[in-house]
């Protein structure tokens, strides 16, 4: 049976990977999502999913992460983005709908969203 | 939850708290003997036999940010509503096996959902570990490990956004073969 998506497509991907390192690097977009039982029940996972869809969609690089639960359950699903070594800014509640609109405004203009803010640096 | 797949997540998650690197999801979804087995096995920090004994009352967890866990207990109850069982074995210092055990064609039993996003979300995890992915239905079978990932990929970080895009379609393409034909496999003339 020929195996569809192959694992020989990603050594191909490798080298496309290889040469966009270097801009990744100097940029270092790091957005972590928290996955812990609260941000699970939350949504976390659907919004994680929902990050990786938007940063294709607009061609933006950026390492997704997931980590368990930071203590903030009540605020959950919690996105912290920080941007080129800056300190990160953490959003709360946020859900599918927020991602396209967080990711507009924090990474392609650069305005943070204030009232989505609960916890900076 | 509303989907098994979202409490693989959330036990994959104790894993990692543990502090294991290397973790083993199994599932068989048998039609025939109407059963749906999860095995989530770790090789963290494991528990002591008293901790054990209490893991499934919500008041007794190692979470230090709130007194509360609830992640087991309703793994437990999900599996125990749908006339299946629930088992947990440790052992300090070897890690973890648990079982969920699920009557596949249960009226309340949720949906496994969607698997593809509860692997991605390992995968993202900011711990470095290997996961090793078994599905069978019924004579079908999927496997999946990272280790094999990781060796094409060599230095590139399997966080990387284009890889993980590129898994989501593998693992997509992946589980669609694999419900084919309701997990039969037709031999080919």
């Amino acid at each position: 049976m020929p195996k569809i998506k192959s694992l020989e497509e990603l050594k191909k991907l490798r080298e496309e990977a290889i040469k966009s390192m270097k801009v990744r690097e100097s940029t270092g977009t790091k957005i972590t999502v928290g996955m812990g039982t609260c941000g699970i029940a939350a949504g976390a996972r659907e919004v994680m999913h929902a990050i990786l869809d938007e940063l294709e969609i607009r061609n933006i690089e950026a390492n997704v992460i997931t980590v368990g639960c930071i203590g903030l359950c009540a605020e959950e699903p919690l996105v912290t983005i920080e941007r080129g070594g800056q300190p990160g800014i953490t959003y709360g509640k946020i859900n599918v709908g927020k991602v396209p609109k967080l990711l507009e405004e924090h990474l392609v203009k650069g305005n943070i969203i204030d009232e989505w803010v609960i916890s900076r640096g | 939850m509303r989907e098994i797949s979202l409490h693989i997540l959330d036990a994959v998650q104790n894993s990692i708290e543990a502090d294991a690197n290397k973790i083993y999801i199994k599932i068989r979804e048998d039609y025939n003997q109407d059963k749906l087995i999860i095995k989530i096995e770790d090789n963290g920090k494991g528990m002591t036999p008293e901790f054990l004994k209490d893991v499934l009352d919500p008041f007794k967890t190692t979470r230090k940010t709130r007194h509360v866990g609830l992640g087991l207990p309703l793994f437990s109850a999900a599996a125990k509503n749908c006339s299946g069982d629930f088992k947990i074995d440790s052992k300090k210092g070897e890690g973890t096996k648990i079982t969920a055990t699920f009557q596949h064609s249960h009226i309340d039993r949720a949906p496994l959902g969607d698997m593809v996003g509860t692997i991605l979300a390992i995968l993202c995890s900011d711990k470095e570990l290997d996961l090793y992915y078994n599905h069978q239905v019924n004579n079908k079978k999927f496997e999946f490990n990272t280790q094999e990932i990781k060796k094409i990929l060599g230095n590139i970080s399997l966080v990387n956004i284009n890889v993980i895009k590129w898994l989501e379609s593998y693992l997509k393409n992946n589980f669609k073969e694999l419900y084919k034909n309701g997990g039969v496999l037709i031999a080919k003339n």
